[in-house]
């Protein structure tokens, strides 16, 4: 399945794609939503036909709470997943029995593709519980015979001497907690030598993040995404090149689109994340929006697997347009975190002066950056503002700002002030 | 020997904003530090503000602890003739010495005028101005 062919793939797509209508025809969500659009599923004959079907919302399926969106009888549902509903009213995921196969299948592949099987010993110090992170890798790493301890998080002193006293060979976590292992690891002097393979996931993290993580833990660092309206992890991964995530086109049907106008955009274009899941029993969904934000990438695989998605750089809400460049908090961060001058804290001020839109970045300096002397100062801002206009392809105003003097945030963070509307 | 006259200058990061210099300046007077000499030199947004105290250790954790970055510099300190020439006389040596002059900030206090300044080879400076009969602030006086 990992090497099909392009048109065998496109042809099991499309069987798929139209089994997965007439599942959704079982939801009234999207009767209602076909009658809108004027579309009936029997119209969809080719893979292209898709953009013809509305979009399903996140917004939709925390309107169907609890149980409004499935597609088959509670009797054939094994299991339910939510998702943490920090916006409002959780989402609920159903699974049949099928949907868990599926998804272990898949979690599976992944762990495979990255060279893990039966003689690792696998650490899944994630949540377990609705969050799908923990049953879903607990599932598929027992399907490759891998030895599962189902450590869940906390205790990290007691997950150290767990992978120190189980030769732990591959852990899953959270990048922030992997970063914690390690602190604590090296406070307890322990250097953690079995561990090879750190899968990292659940939320977005920067390739200068995965510089430190493979550093501090002796570990290839690999990116995984998924999202629980899609089963949860396992929908795309990276394989050993770390270049872009493998997305599995055989279950997962990919469309890029601009956020603003819904078109789709060409491969290599930035946009919105729209997947139509293929193999999903429980519950369907049509041309979801992830809010994602990646873009395909068109350059073949040396590892010859299928088309692979950029890794995950920001949410589309998060998006910001400055002067028609499209600029992502979390790229402000990438750049920030690489430079030893400033700490991790910044602020992004947008405002137009004459027409043009103007972007402020307050960074706090470090112990590290100050000399003492004014052009060492002077030369750390253009250095800064250098490597940001590298990055995002945009010059910014760099302002240095004493020590704890930006907020800081507990929860989500808001590093963005637009002031541009406030006129 | 030319160490001895190597005096330790502090200079603090501060936003150009109301109320950083007092915020500094406050921090020195309650922890009954005294300030010699100061200059502020301004950039694009911010500024460093550079002061000889009578105990730069002291002020140094100081501040460090109310969470200002603080670094020491290395500086001197020539007595001044506080009459015409007397600025000329100190720049003549070091410019014929082909030694260069960061920044300086001079003081005039009860013992004469001082100037404080910032060179790129100091030990260099030392020799020079002592050969050419300069007097020198001791370091031992901001300890």
């Amino acid at each position: 399945m990992e090497t099909i062919r392009p048109d065998e793939l496109a042809d099991l797509q499309l069987k798929r794609l139209r089994w997965t209508l007439q599942q959704a025809g079982n939801v009234g969500l999207y009767q209602r939503k076909f009658k809108e659009a004027g579309v009936s599923p029997g119209e969809i004959r080719t893979l292209d036909d898709v953009e013809k079907l509305p979009f399903t919302y996140k917004k939709e399926l925390q309107a169907g709470y609890p149980f409004g969106l499935f597609a088959v009888p509670m009797k054939k549902i094994v299991r339910i997943h939510t998702t943490s509903g920090t916006t409002g009213k959780p989402t609920v995921v159903g699974y049949t029995r099928q949907d868990l196969e599926n998804w272990s299948e898949l979690i599976a592949r992944n762990m495979t593709m990255i060279g893990l099987g039966e003689d690792d010993v696998f650490q899944n110090a994630v949540n377990y519980g609705l969050f799908t992170g923990g049953l879903g890798f607990h599932y598929g790493a027992e399907k490759i015979g891998a030895t599962v301890v189902p450590s869940a998080t906390g205790n990290t002193r007691r997950q150290i001497e767990m992978i120190e006293d189980f030769g732990v060979t591959a852990i899953h976590c959270t990048p922030s907690y992997a970063l914690h292992i390690a602190e604590v690891a090296e406070s307890m002097g322990k250097t953690l030598d079995t561990l090879r393979v750190g899968i990292f996931g659940a939320e977005p993290w920067s390739e200068s993040m995965r510089t430190e993580l493979e550093r501090r833990l002796g570990v290839k660092a690999f990116d995984s995404y998924g999202l629980s309206e899609m089963y949860g992890p396992g929908v795309a991964f990276e394989c050993p090149e770390h270049n872009g995530l493998h997305i599995w086109h055989d279950c997962y049907l990919v469309e890029i689109i601009d956020p603003e106008t819904g078109e789709r955009l060409a491969p290599g274009e930035r946009g919105e994340l729209v997947i139509t899941p293929l193999v999903k029993e429980a519950l369907p969904l049509v041309r979801y929006r992830t809010g994602d934000v990646t873009r395909l990438m068109d350059d073949d695989c040396t590892c010859g697997r299928g088309t692979k998605i950029e890794r995950i750089t920001g949410r589309s809400d998060d998006m910001l347009v400055i002067r028609g460049i499209n600029v992502f908090p979390s790229q402000i961060e990438h750049v920030l975190r690489a430079l030893p001058e400033v700490g991790e804290q910044f602020m992004v001020y947008v405002d137009r002066v004459k027409h043009l839109d103007e972007m402020t970045i307050e960074v706090e300096m470090s112990k590290a950056g100050f000399s003492g002397e004014l052009q060492d100062l002077a030369r750390m801002q253009k250095k800064i503002s250098g490597e940001l206009h590298n990055t995002l392809g945009l010059r910014t105003a760099v302002r240095l700002v004493e020590p704890e003097t930006l907020p800081r945030f507990e929860g989500k963070a808001k590093r963005v002030i637009d002031r541009r509307g406030a006129i | 020997m030319e160490k001895s006259y190597i005096v330790k200058q502090i200079s603090i990061f501060s936003e150009n904003r109301p109320g950083r210099l007092a915020a500094i300046a406050g921090a020195l007077r309650d922890a009954g530090i005294n300030i010699f000499a100061f200059s502020i030199a301004e950039a694009n947004g911010f500024g460093v503000v550079r002061a000889l105290v009578d105990r730069p250790e002291d002020a140094y954790r100081r501040l460090t602890d109310l969470g200002f970055r603080v670094s020491f510099t290395d500086v001197i300190g020539v007595k001044m003739r506080d009459e015409p020439g007397g600025l000329s006389d100190i720049a003549s040596v070091l410019g014929n010495a082909g030694i260069n002059i960061e920044y300086a900030y001079a003081y005039s206090g009860k013992d004469g005028a001082v100037l404080i300044l910032r060179v790129d080879q100091i030990e260099d400076a030392v020799r020079q101005l002592l050969g050419h009969g300069g007097n020198l602030l001791k370091a031992s006086l901001s300890q």
